[in-house]
């Protein structure tokens, strides 16, 4: 007896097994965006005092809700912040990600799981709290900096006046996000064959320079990685200034472009106008994204060609 | 509150009621406008804050309870909470259920060392302000808070502006009025001389403040000894309460910070079930009792006396607490709010925060006007008819 598999059967079946995930991609990913897209274009009118029933209607708006997100002075200062805040962030962040990769890794460490594991743990906090309890260490009256500072006659700044709270917010990302990164471009570091060391070695290279002439180059592809995810987290930054919000004047609801997303959308009741800004949101990403592979691209897989 | 909801269903076998809690008035209005946008998924009855009646009404999501005879409730309430819950017309949208007329408390044992007493006016309030502030300036008299544009409201309402109004067929928005503008100076002016605080309320640091002397009073509402013997618990013993100070002190005049009403939703398949439940609840002087002294709320029923014939425990001492609430609560002027309270709220928030940081008063009155602007344009905007 042969077990015959039908032409019909062969094709059919991969799609059978890809199905599940095709009904969930379509389900929550495809479906929502597409809905997204719909309410992009639809605003809801209301008629005379708004009181009765039926006094709403639902109308297609065409651009309207384009040409307000994108002349709303509001959004277009909340994109310069962030794009100032990732400036701050990402080359602080991967700068010291990749100091401390180069450490563990580097012969003479001692204590290795354990730096890791400590370098690491501030990842694991979810941003709320880390917002919460750096929120604590920056009001002057119950920061235990600031009690220490005024003991030796210091008077402490205040980290979340307009000036410095951008400084503030990007501390705490630095804080949860270094050790992340660090874990990335360690891996990385790890999987570089020792025998390439072994002949710098015997050519002769420092420490140093067998970090920055071998081990750099070789993890660039990790470091482009980071970086891409670094850029798409500093558009999206929300938690942070969220949750250090309600203890200051100088954070306002719509300081970074997902807050505006979120008060009109959730306070102020603008579903729609709120989903446009989403959109532009997303086609930025997809286009800093893009215009960042373009531009280190060739340099960091230029050796693959 | 399910304390209070298991009196009922002891005493009503065939109507029973199951409390579903939420975390705080605006997620679970979010969450009701959502299930009524949905179709399905609102519970019976609601609890809902006065400011976000309007909201709930013109996304028709309350019933209508004149025609299960509401109207017959009138004379339990005070005419402004009534003007609340009808929005100053002949619908009945939801029964009042707590009030929160503002009150001021102050730190007894600082004042008498400085010989100050009880601020009657607002005038006396910048002047005690200020001697506490020059004699140790670690200390502040109050703080002007960014953060809650309920309490702006309650201050302006007393000052006697109603921010939006109902004018025939059209909606009218008068949130820079000269009543808004006299209250946006007053607290401008004092920010601007450094004698009070800028930050706002309810974070870490004015919790320390309550706690460590150096916030010395605080504006706030019937409700404010919870707060206070929550986050000042070392302070006990050392606070009195007194009515707001007055523009006029002839004419007093208060204003609402806080507050709720119960209401039925739309979606309500025993609307008159629900409507016996709710006026038993805010009516009942059994409920009201209830209300009071399990639930610790301010009835808005105006014969809730007899349930509060103890002061609040953080005021132990003070045997006139419940007759100044009472005075308070029936001084408050009257105040109509608007169908995007959520939108004014938030362009305070923001608006105002610039100003506070900012410790120019000059900035105090352009906040106003984005607050007037902002809201006026997001009801144009919408197609509301506004005046």
């Amino acid at each position: 007896m042969t077990t015959t598999i039908t032409r019909a059967k062969r094709v059919a079946i991969p799609y059978a097994m890809l199905t599940p995930a095709i009904v969930l991609f379509a389900l929550f990913m495809a479906a929502p965006i597409l809905y997204t897209v719909v309410m992009s274009f639809q605003t809801v009118k209301v008629e005379g005092l708004g009181l009765g029933s039926g006094s709403k209607k639902l109308q297609f708006a065409w651009l309207d809700n384009y040409v307000d997100a994108v002349t709303d002075p509001e959004f277009l200062a909340s994109v310069l912040r962030v794009l100032l805040y990732g400036a701050i962030l990402i080359p602080v962040m991967l700068g010291l990600a990749l100091v401390f990769a180069l450490l563990l890794d580097s012969r003479r460490s001692r204590a290795v799981r354990f730096s890791r594991v400590s370098i690491f743990l501030p990842y694991a906090v979810p941003a709320v709290i880390s917002s919460l309890l750096w929120g604590f260490l920056y009001l002057p009256s119950v920061s235990p900096f600031a009690y220490v500072l005024k003991a030796v006659g210091i008077a402490p700044p205040d980290i979340l006046s307009s000036g410095l709270v951008i400084f503030a917010v990007a501390n705490i990302a630095l804080w949860g996000g270094v050790g992340f990164n660090m874990i990335v471009i360690y891996t990385a570091l790890r999987a570089i064959p020792s025998d390439i060391y072994e002949a710098a070695r015997i050519d002769g290279a420092s420490e140093v320079q067998i970090a920055w002439r071998i081990k750099v180059p070789i993890v660039l592809p990790s470091l482009i990685m980071t970086g891409l995810f670094s850029i798409i987290a500093t558009l999206q930054v929300f938690a942070e200034p969220t949750t250090l919000k309600p203890l200051t004047n100088s954070i306002s609801s719509s300081w970074t472009p997902l807050m505006k997303v979120y008060r009109d959308a959730f306070v102020r009741g603008d579903i729609y106008s709120a989903a446009a800004t989403s959109v532009l949101i997303a086609l930025g990403t997809f286009a800093l994204s893009f215009l960042f592979l373009r531009v280190v691209q060739r340099r960091a897989f230029g050796q693959e060609d | 509150m399910d304390k209070v909801a298991a009196i009922w269903n002891k005493s009503h076998p065939d109507i029973q009621i199951t409390v579903n809690k939420q975390d705080g008035g605006d997620a679970a209005v979010t969450k009701l406008l959502t299930a009524i946008k949905a179709g399905s998924g609102a519970p019976d009855i609601m609890q809902a804050e006065y400011q976000k009646i309007p909201t709930l009404v013109s996304a028709d999501a309350l019933v209508d309870l004149k025609d299960q005879g509401a109207g017959d409730l009138k004379k339990e309430f005070t005419d402004g909470t009534w003007n609340a819950v009808t929005l100053g017309g002949d619908s009945v949208y939801a029964v009042p259920q707590d009030s929160g007329p503002m009150m001021f408390y102050y730190r007894k044992d600082i004042f008498d060392q400085y010989g100050l007493s009880a601020p009657k006016t607002w005038d006396e309030y910048a002047q005690d302000a200020r001697t506490i502030h020059q004699a140790d300036p670690t200390k502040f008299l109050g703080t002007f808070s960014s953060g809650d544009p309920g309490w702006f409201a309650g201050l302006s309402q007393q000052a006697g502006a109603s921010w939006w109004g109902i004018d025939g067929k059209a909606w009218s928005v008068d949130i820079d009025s000269a009543a808004t503008k006299k209250v946006a100076d007053f607290w401008g002016g004092l920010v601007h001389e450094g004698v009070i605080d800028n930050n706002p309320m309810y974070t870490p640091a004015w919790n320390t403040a309550l706690n460590d002397g150096t916030q010395v009073g605080w504006v706030s509402s019937v409700w404010g000894p919870g707060v206070l013997e929550g986050n000042a618990a070392d302070t006990k013993g050392k606070w009195a309460a007194a009515p707001l100070p007055n523009w006029d002190a002839s004419k007093p005049s208060n204003g609402n910070w806080g507050g709720s009403s119960t209401a039925v939703t739309a979606q309500s398949k025993h609307p008159k079930q629900a409507m016996e439940f709710i006026t038993w609840l805010n009516t009942d002087p059994e409920a009201v009792k209830a209300l009071a002294q399990v639930a610790n709320i301010y009835p808005a029923d105006v014969n809730s006396s007899a349930a509060l014939s103890t002061p609040p425990a953080f005021f132990a001492d003070q045997a006139d607490f419940w007759s100044i609430a009472a005075q308070s609560s029936k001084d408050v002027s009257s105040f109509t709010y608007g169908p995007n309270v959520n939108v004014a709220y938030s362009a305070y928030t923001d608006a105002f925060a610039k100003a506070a940081e900012s410790k120019d008063s000059a900035q105090f009155e352009a906040a106003l006007n984005t607050m007037q602007s902002t809201t006026k344009n997001d009801l144009v905007k919408s197609g509301f008819t506004v005046k």
